[in-house]
């Protein structure tokens, strides 16, 4: 594999994990407060859906993007009701909100667009464009770091750097702020939230609107980032790689963002059985390439990653005792 | 740390600190609190005791703002407070200590200390002030514990310290302990009592909650007692006696020492050598026991709990397994294969009461008589035929059982969990003790139970010793073992730290053996086998101290 080869593997690797690592970020806030979220998926695919139609509809990515947030937050709030409020089963909530998901979006996009449930192709400024980072021009010359800089790193979407930021962002809320020191205190033991005097309710409920948030973002990365409209399914299960990644990071935000890069890396690869064939020689099937961050994750949910400690009050509902 | 609580610090006539004027609360149709009034001075150090279910951590709740009375008024200072939340009873002054810890495992005790009671959005300038408090409150109060340790690393004894300095990092000037010396050994739970003697000449109040008669007597200058909701009377402590309070509590006298006779031991029945037995997750928890109890003895184990206790049960009981040797009136008993089965272990004579009795000992959704019969089901006096239980037979012997070991009411069709502890602990030694074993294994017998029962327990374990038979009893409660037995072994850590007569056994000397150490107390118990395991002097043993 030449230098140029991997380089186009790497950007790819980039534009692959973002979608993931901005689920795998949002499964981390809902998580860390004790609500588990087995419905990234569907939220993702309800704000593809919602930044796919609008933007369609308006030309505007950014009125799009509005709409992909509104719309996973509005499912990541359901899912609160249910589990915060009503104490119900949150793996149960999390799997009926993916089926809703999977049925309302394709329902509201036939219905809007009569194009099989698909929303109209999205170009121009219905797009996130790509941005170029400053000097990238003028440091491609420069040898190995160079064409790093200004052909992997530059020329990405903006929530392709927003997700990147958001790394750092959440380990500076999650250990610097008070409200990062009451969030993991939720998740581990809210009774010692609570007899201090603080509202489990309200800190879950904010956990899992900022969960809501960052679903929308990816959401809306894979309608108008990486590719050009909403498709049915088109998440494909990124949701569920997302939550692995999850376990893989042990809900910590750099680990996640290793976690996620590699996954996207074994998209990449998959999407190249070219080099794969140069590099070990034979013909590997297309699908068991495409099978190949699948099997990462059952690999890895396997338990290869040592003791992974979820936070100890994940999935039950407080109840205040007597 | 003066308070800087707006209320309460205008100088009338010594208001109380606490006074609670017709406290009502009612859940559903229990009324578990009716018309309670206390004072409480400042300063001092006031005891509330009751049986299980009096109704005192209802009380305690209202106090801390978990639940709302339905009647009453609570004053703090001489005001007039509402106590909605928690968060008013923390700007009230008021601090708790649970029995259950509200501590976070995972995090440092400086973050468990600014938990909700940060000075900003950020947590560095939070984390420097509680740092530099906490060392003040350590010289103040003899509450050292080191700000950067992780609580799932820190002994009971240390984490209960965290609570205390929350409380106290959130100016509380008067303190709620909830059963605290329940989960301490002897050493902890003196260590404890100095720190509250420290805080009461501090000024600030103590409310001490508790079933336990002698720390009333020791540490408190006033006392409260409670019974079915109502508080029954308060006293002082230096005006009253473990008998009356006892009598208070219960409603009718009580026997508070176990009225025995000399123990005749005969033949040895239990023989155990080099028993070892790792659990679960491979760790050794017995590490080599030897012991032996013979017939027409109680011997008592004593210990802080997981200290390998419950391992020596469950290998005599058939839970666990083990390697090593057991001998049971000569012959050895399998500890590995096809017969180291409780069933197994019944029809050998071993009868098991275990510790836990909600998980191991009954069935809670089944009736009292299903339960009665568990165990001893293949008796051939319960079937039928070759194909049918008699459930009729079972219902009668469950009846007569019932009958005669005081279990209210002793109706065989009700449900095990509508018992209460006390009488699902009648129950269980019922079914154990009515099969006339060679050795009772008893553990925990009276935990949750309440006194009056207690007495009855103790009396029945105290009668099938006099019948000739052993009986190893297993109790974290130190007063229990040594009432109740007529030899001693203390366990630390797997081993066995001494053996010993109940009767020149000492409350000193037990506790340094359940710590590990030897010393002078323990060489003052005459005729007590002290093990060259046992330390001489307290090391350094860094934070699990």
């Amino acid at each position: 594999m030449d230098y140029a080869t991997l380089l186009q593997i790497l950007d790819s690797t980039i534009r692959l994990a973002t979608p993931l690592l901005l689920a795998c970020l949002a499964g981390l806030y809902s998580e860390r407060s004790g609500i588990f979220d087995i419905g990234l998926e569907g939220k993702m695919l309800m704000a593809a859906m919602c930044t796919g139609a609008v933007a369609a509809l308006t030309g505007s990515v950014w009125l799009g993007l509005l709409a992909g947030i509104a719309g996973a937050v509005i499912f990541a709030a359901i899912h609160g009701v249910a589990s915060i409020t009503f104490r119900g089963n949150q793996l149960i909530s999390g799997v009926a909100l993916n089926f809703v998901a999977s049925g309302i979006t394709v329902l509201i996009a036939q219905s809007l667009f009569h194009q099989g449930g698909r929303t109209p192709p999205l170009s121009g400024g219905a797009r996130f464009n790509p941005i170029t980072l400053p000097f990238a021009e003028s440091l491609s010359g420069v040898p190995i770091i160079g064409p790093l800089y200004s052909e992997v790193l530059s020329g990405h979407g903006a929530l392709v750097y927003i997700a990147l930021l958001a790394v750092p962002a959440t380990w500076w809320v999650l250990y610097r702020t008070r409200f990062g020191l009451r969030l993991r205190a939720v998740g581990e033991n809210p009774a010692s939230v609570d007899t201090a005097g603080i509202s489990v309710v309200r800190l879950r409920y904010a956990a899992v609107v900022i969960t809501g948030i960052l679903c929308g973002l990816a959401g809306a990365y894979m309608a108008a980032g990486l590719q050009a409209g909403f498709g049915k399914e088109m998440t494909a299960g990124r949701g569920y790689i997302a939550l692995a990644a999850l376990i893989f990071a042990k809900w910590r935000p750099w680990y996640a963002l290793m976690a996620t890069m590699l996954f996207g890396f074994f998209q990449a690869l998959a999407l190249r059985p070219d080099v794969i064939k140069k590099t070990v020689g034979f013909d590997v099937p297309v699908p068991a390439l495409d099978a190949l961050p699948y099997i990462l994750t059952v690999i890895v949910l396997a338990g290869f990653v040592g003791r992974a400690i979820p936070p100890r009050a994940g999935g039950e509902p407080y109840v205040k005792e007597r | 740390m003066k308070g800087e609580i707006a209320s309460g610090r205008q100088v009338t006539a010594a208001p109380y600190a606490i006074e609670l004027r017709g406290i009502s609360k009612a859940f559903g149709s229990v009324q578990a609190n009716k018309d309670i009034s206390i004072q409480v001075a400042k300063g001092t150090i006031h005891g509330i005791i009751g049986e299980n279910g009096a109704g005192k951590s209802t009380l305690m709740s209202i106090l801390y703002g978990f639940y709302k009375a339905d009647a009453g008024e609570i004053l703090i200072n001489g005001h007039p407070t509402a106590i909605p939340d928690s968060q008013a009873a923390i700007r009230a002054g008021i601090g708790m200590v649970f029995q259950h810890f509200k501590l976070v495992q995972n995090f440092s005790v400086l973050e468990n200390v600014i938990l909700g009671a940060e000075d900003g959005a950020l947590l560095r300038p939070s984390l420097a002030k509680a740092r530099k408090v906490l060392a003040e409150l350590a010289e103040e109060y003899e509450l050292d514990v080191h700000p950067d340790a992780v609580i799932e690393e820190l002994s009971v004894g240390h984490q209960q310290r965290v609570e205390i300095l929350k409380a106290l990092y959130r100016h509380a000037d008067i303190l709620i302990l909830d059963e605290p010396t329940g989960v301490l050994t002897p050493a902890e739970a003196d260590h404890l009592f100095r720190i509250l003697r420290n805080l009461k000449e501090q000024g600030k109040t103590v409310i001490l909650i508790t079933h336990k008669l002698r720390e009333i007597m020791e540490i408190t200058d006033t006392v409260s007692v409670m019974r079915r909701g109502e508080m029954t009377a308060t006293v002082r402590t230096a005006e009253t006696s473990p008998e009356q309070l006892a009598e208070l509590m219960v409603g009718r006298k009580v026997l508070l020492h176990v009225p025995k006779g000399e123990a005749k031991p005969g033949r040895t029945v239990l023989e155990i050598k080099g028993l070892r037995v790792r659990d679960g997750d491979k760790i050794e928890r017995l590490k080599g026991i030897d012991l032996t109890i013979r017939a027409g003895e109680i011997l008592g184990i004593a210990g802080v709990a997981g200290n390998g206790q419950t391992e020596l049960l469950e290998v005599l009981g058939g839970i666990a397994r083990g390697t090593g040797t057991i001998l049971l009136n000569g012959d050895s008993l399998d500890l590995t294969g096809k017969f180291s089965d409780g069933q197994s272990r019944r029809r050998r004579g071993i009868s098991h009461v275990p510790e836990d009795r909600q998980r191991l000992g009954m069935i809670m959704d089944f009736t009292a008589w299903e339960n009665i019969a568990f165990g001893y089901h293949n008796d051939p006096a319960y079937q039928k035929n070759a194909l049918l239980m008699d459930n009729g037979a079972i219902l009668e012997d469950a009846r007569g059982k019932m009958e005669r070991f005081d279990v209210r009411p002793p109706i065989p069709s009700l449900q095990a969990k509508s018992f209460s502890g006390g009488n699902q602990q009648k129950i269980i030694l019922a079914r154990e003790i009515e099969r006339n074993p060679d050795l009772l294994l008893v553990g925990q017998p009276t935990r949750g139970v309440d006194i009056g029962a207690i007495e009855f327990i103790h009396k029945r374990i105290v009668e099938l010793r006099d019948a000739g038979k052993a009986v190893l009893l297993v109790s974290v409660e130190l007063d229990e073992i040594m009432s109740l037995s007529d030899r001693i072994a203390v366990m630390f850590d797997g081993h066995l730290m001494g053996t010993g007569p109940a009767a020149s056994a000492t409350q000193v000397g037990l506790g340094c053996l359940m710590a590990g150490l030897g010393g002078a107390d323990t060489r003052a118990m005459a005729g007590w086998d002290i093990s060259s395991d046992a330390h001489e002097e307290r090391q350094a043993t860094g934070m699990r101290a």
